[in-house]
């Protein structure tokens, strides 16, 4: 009898230790609602399995609205998200604040040396690693083989910006809404800007001087502009000064595009279910000029955490198990293979099965051919390809945004364009205290 | 009661208004279709009504990427809770505005309406410290006082006009029968004020609910309301005009419903309020 | 005729709106002053300091600051005049016995159901979009160019985008206020053989003046402060074509996240705001007298 009650009160204390054990650490996680994240939402039977004591809550909101809420809630201290979806721009500017938590300390099977060298490069803040990587991206050309065929023309694997115009010439057929090329004209930073500056890296072309002077004065972006807007206004589709990504994945998936040079994970849905011309896509690196640079980007969504979060313990497991290898293996025997997030890791690429994914080499030769810390021929005292990584730089990269689209539309010349945006970032460079 | 008006009168009243109607209607009717297009379907040029390619599949997928009924709930408890309240403090204040207006009542009505003309992007960090420091961060209660003081100028407003209407020599009757000021109110007023509360009450459920601002910037999980819910579905990378007029689609349905009995309600106020 | 003690009483009924309103404008209305004379970067913390009217006298120097406040009042015009003339019509319109007439008006009040961010997407991305558009397809239909809306008419499409939205809220006020009027009087004058355009100018005309002030007023304090529509829509563009007053300050407050500038704006905002809703007292508040 009381050797029964003795086993009934020890079972209840273990219970109650276990009970004790199990409180539920809960972590807010703010995402982007682009497919590999929402897929991941789908994935989190895993992670509740692996980790039963830590409850995650989402937050997924569209790029503009999630860059809003964290940048707000990080800038006042607010504390509402443990983990954080941002981008290599905000990357090295939070993190020289010192408003996010190092990720120096994740485990040994994290094997943070498999992160691809430009994508780890970007997120790492004076030798700490400040975010992991979830997926990273370059962009390419995507061309229509088929059209391409009928002009009696290939497409180079590393074509020349003359390359690119001599196809967009040949694949033009305005009367049959057939247009040799789609570029992003929208205006933003993260749109056509992100565009126009990777473009101009690759015609020697540079945001600042070593002293922070602006260069829109300068001859390579008289070239890269004069030359955006001539392929544009002969070969683009009519109002493209309004289109950005998405209104260009649904020209290029309806047929109506002959290029379009974005970003590498529109491969996946160019080549998807929804696209009508999903088997006659071609893939090529981004244009150059011969001066060494290509005119691709670099970016990756990743995930932080701020040091505001009071469950960062929990917050750096989540992040391990979003970003490790186990995670991608895991995708891929759930979702095939070209759904695993792409574009950071060396293993990845290395792996057979991946291989066999028709964009796989290009989005990595891609990705490697960009470089950060040295984005254009001549040198700058900015980091990023596609942006300068200040915090001025959302504003001023919108504001030029604006100009340079309202060329696009006609509004003004090229040369007006450029000198109203020399005038305007050396106004706000000057009142912003890098210029002396 | 109704004017009487020949068939071929209102033969034609009919197919004008029904035109009229549709056409308004029209992109709305547009977006429901829309959500029940595959996505290649959506977007396809020229576009396609009876040889497109239906789908209930855009629906499954909203409902099975988020969880629905929480934002419904804290749209429903946000949108009403912060209309009733505003009733509550707006009608004594409508009341006395209309029917013992002083020299200051038009200038008071006129601040009131001034407390809304700060562009709401200018006042972010402030509301966002604020609701930081207060603790209402991602709160109902936080958002149904938000809603409330920034509808409250309407409500008043809405309900002083309407008050407005009713004649005064009720009131004077009323008051030569010595009705003291809470049976005015109650057994004069009320009935004869009902439709006026019920379309204010409808047209500021439908502002909280619609509301996309505030409603976003000051949540995170546990408050987030159906704007929060169709800010995850729009522009992501992909196409995605199917999921967010499926996604849209939920977020209005309630409401419409809501309207089309509330519009019931209203006419009925009407025609009883008529019969003076 | 009213006595000291429902003097006293009214006043304790209007007392609670006026305080809780109070506090809710001047707290962020101080903060707001503030933030106005300082330099307050959201990403730059480390700049901080008083910088006197340095962040007004950037909206007032900015090329785009003249053309943002035309455009914010051509938005509040053009939609005010649309509204109410379209709405006033309709009211008329589904007011008339016919068919229906439950279905109608839930037909007639569904676009005030949209959220704004989605109402302008759709009229963006499934209307006007030139190869994507609905319209489009239209243009095309009849054989003509695709008309390029956004890049060429971008303030006349976001009037309309804004109409749209706004339609319903005027016609259900309208049609409120006309269902008030005793149809007996209507009828007489039907009687006395007023023709139909007299019987709106005499009779129902000044009967709707009130509800047409009110639909005014209210209108005007939402469409100031529009920017949603704006940044789906055109980006404010293309350049600065559709850019307000409100959309300027959004560029400052979340794109460059420079929360001085943007505090000076929303202060510009208000007074601008004032200046306006004092005009429109002056010429139409003598309506709200009974």
């Amino acid at each position: 009898m009381t050797l029964t009650m003795r086993a009934l009160l020890g079972a209840t204390a273990v219970c109650a230790l276990a009970s004790g054990a199990m409180a539920q650490t809960t972590i807010t996680v703010a995402t982007v609602n682009n497919g590999d994240m929402v897929r991941m939402q789908g994935l989190m039977d895993d992670f509740n399995t692996k980790h039963p004591d830590i409850k995650v809550e989402w937050v997924t909101l569209e790029e503009n609205v999630l860059r809003q809420n964290v940048t707000t809630d990080i800038a006042t201290g607010g504390g509402q998200y443990d983990v954080m979806t941002i981008g290599t721009y905000e990357v090295p500017i939070w993190g020289k604040q010192g408003w996010l938590v190092s990720l120096n300390d994740l485990p040994a099977e994290y094997d943070v040396d498999d992160l691809l060298p430009a994508i780890r490069g970007g997120l790492t803040v004076d030798g700490n690693l400040m975010a992991a990587p979830f997926y990273g991206e370059s962009s390419m050309v995507m061309y229509r083989k088929d059209l391409m065929e009928a002009a009696g023309m290939t497409m180079p694997d590393a074509p020349t910006w003359a390359d690119i115009e001599k196809a967009a010439a040949a694949m033009t057929n305005k009367d049959a809404e057939q247009y040799g090329v789609c570029l992003r004209g929208k205006a933003g930073w993260g749109e056509n800007m992100a565009f126009l500056t990777a473009m101009s890296n690759s015609f020697g072309a540079r945001w600042f001087d070593e002293n922070w002077v602006p260069q829109f004065d300068q001859p390579e972006w008289k070239a890269t502009l004069d030359f955006y807007l001539n392929l544009m206004t002969n070969y683009g589709p009519p109002g493209a000064s309004n289109n950005g990504f998405n209104e260009n994945l649904t020209l290029f998936n309806q047929g109506k595009c002959g290029m379009w040079i974005d970003a590498t994970v529109a491969a996946s849905f160019v080549t998807g279910k929804d696209s009508t011309v999903a088997d006659k896509v071609g893939f090529a690196l981004a244009p150059d000029n011969g001066l060494g640079k290509r005119g691709n980007w670099l970016w990756a969504w990743s995930l932080a955490i701020p040091t505001s979060s009071k469950n960062q313990e929990a917050a750096k497991t989540f992040i391990d198990w979003a970003t490790n290898k186990d995670y991608l293996a895991l995708v891929a025997s759930k979702e095939g293979w070209a759904n695993v997030p792409p574009g950071t890791r060396t293993s990845l690429y290395s792996n057979e099965e991946y291989a066999k994914v028709p964009f796989a080499k290009m989005t990595l030769d891609s990705i490697n051919s960009a470089d950060p810390t040295a984005p254009t021929v001549k040198p700058v005292p900015y980091v990023g390809v596609q942006f300068v990584a200040i915090p001025e730089f959302q504003g001023l990269g919108t504001s030029v945004g604006e100009l340079f689209s309202a060329a696009l539309a006609g509004q003004s010349t090229g040369d007006e364009a450029l000198a109203a945006a020399q005038t305007l970032v050396t106004d706000e460079m000057t009142s912003a205290g890098y210029i002396k | 009661m109704a004017r009487a008006v020949t068939p071929r009168r209102k033969a034609l009243n009919t197919v004008a208004a029904w035109s009229v109607a549709l056409i308004i209607f029209f992109p709305v009717l547009w977006m429901i279709l829309t959500s029940f297009k595959t996505e290649p379907s959506a977007v396809a040029m020229p576009p396609q009504l009876f040889s497109a390619d239906w789908t209930l599949e855009n629906y499954s997928e909203v409902w099975a990427r988020s969880d629905y009924p929480r934002f419904f709930w804290n749209s429903v408890v946000i949108s009403v809770g912060s209309t009733l309240l505003g009733l509550a403090i707006a009608i004594p204040a409508a009341w006395s505005m209309a029917f013992v207006p002083g020299k200051r009542t038009k200038d008071l009505l006129m601040w009131m309406l001034s407390t809304k003309m700060m562009p709401a992007v200018a006042v972010l960090i402030p509301m966002y410290l604020i609701f930081q420091r207060t603790g209402l961060f991602d709160t109902k209660t936080g958002l149904v006082l938000a809603l409330m003081l920034m509808n409250l100028p309407i409500i008043v407003w809405m309900l002083y006009t309407y008050f407005k209407e009713i004649p005064g020599e009720i009131l004077e009757a009323s008051r030569m029968d010595g009705a003291s000021l809470w049976k005015e109110i109650v057994y004069v007023l009320t009935p004869m004020a009902v439709p006026g509360i019920a379309s204010t009450m409808l047209l500021n459920v439908i502002l909280a609910w619609n509301e996309a601002f505030w409603t976003i910037t000051l949540t995170t999980t546990k408050a987030a309301p159906l704007s929060a819910f169709i800010a995850s579905f729009s522009s992501p990378q992909g196409l995605f005009y199917g999921k967010l007029s499926a996604a849209s689609t939920m977020a209005i349905a309630p409401i419409l419903i809501l309207g089309w009995f509330s519009q019931k309600q209203l006419v009925r106020g009407l025609t009883f309020g008529a019969v003076k | 005729m009213s006595t000291q003690s429902t003097r006293l009483a009214s006043r304790i009924m209007v007392a609670p709106s006026v305080i809780v309103l109070f506090i809710w404008m001047i707290v962020p209305l101080a903060m707001t002053l503030y933030f106005s004379f300082r330099i307050y970067r959201l990403l730059s913390p480390d700049r901080t300091g008083w910088v006197g009217f340095a962040n007004y006298t950037w909206f007032f120097k900015s090329p785009e600051f003249w053309l943002a406040i035309s455009n914010t009042l051509a938005l509040v015009l053009g939609v005010l005049i649309i509204t109410v003339v379209l709405g006033t019509l309709i009211a008329l319109l589904i007011d008339q016995p016919v068919k229906g007439q439950g279905v109608l008006r839930i037909l007639v009040i569904a676009p005030f159901f949209v959220m704004p961010p989605v109402a302008a997407m759709i009229w963006d991305n499934l209307f006007m979009h030139p190869q994507n558009g609905l319209l489009g397809a239209v243009s095309r239909a009849f054989g003509a160019e695709p008309i390029l809306y956004m890049e060429q008419y971008p303030m006349a499409s976001i009037i309309t985008i804004v109409a749209w939205e706004w339609l319903p809220f005027a016609t259900l006020i309208l049609l409120t206020a006309m269902q008030s009027l005793s149809s007996e009087q209507l009828e007489a004058a039907e009687m006395d053989g007023a023709s139909a355009l007299n019987r709106f100018r005499y009779i129902i005309f000044p009967h709707l003046t009130r509800a047409i002030t009110v639909v005014i007023l209210i209108e005007t304090i939402f469409l100031l402060g529009i920017f949603g529509e704006i940044f789906t829509a055109t980006q404010g563009g293309p350049g600065s074509a559709s850019t307000t007053l409100p959309y300027m300050i959004f560029k400052q407050a979340i794109v460059a996240k420079d929360i001085g500038r943007a505090a000076a704006g929303g202060i510009i905002a208000v007074i601008l705001a004032n200046i306006v809703a004092f005009f429109l007292m002056r010429s139409i508040g003598k309506n709200l007298d009974a």
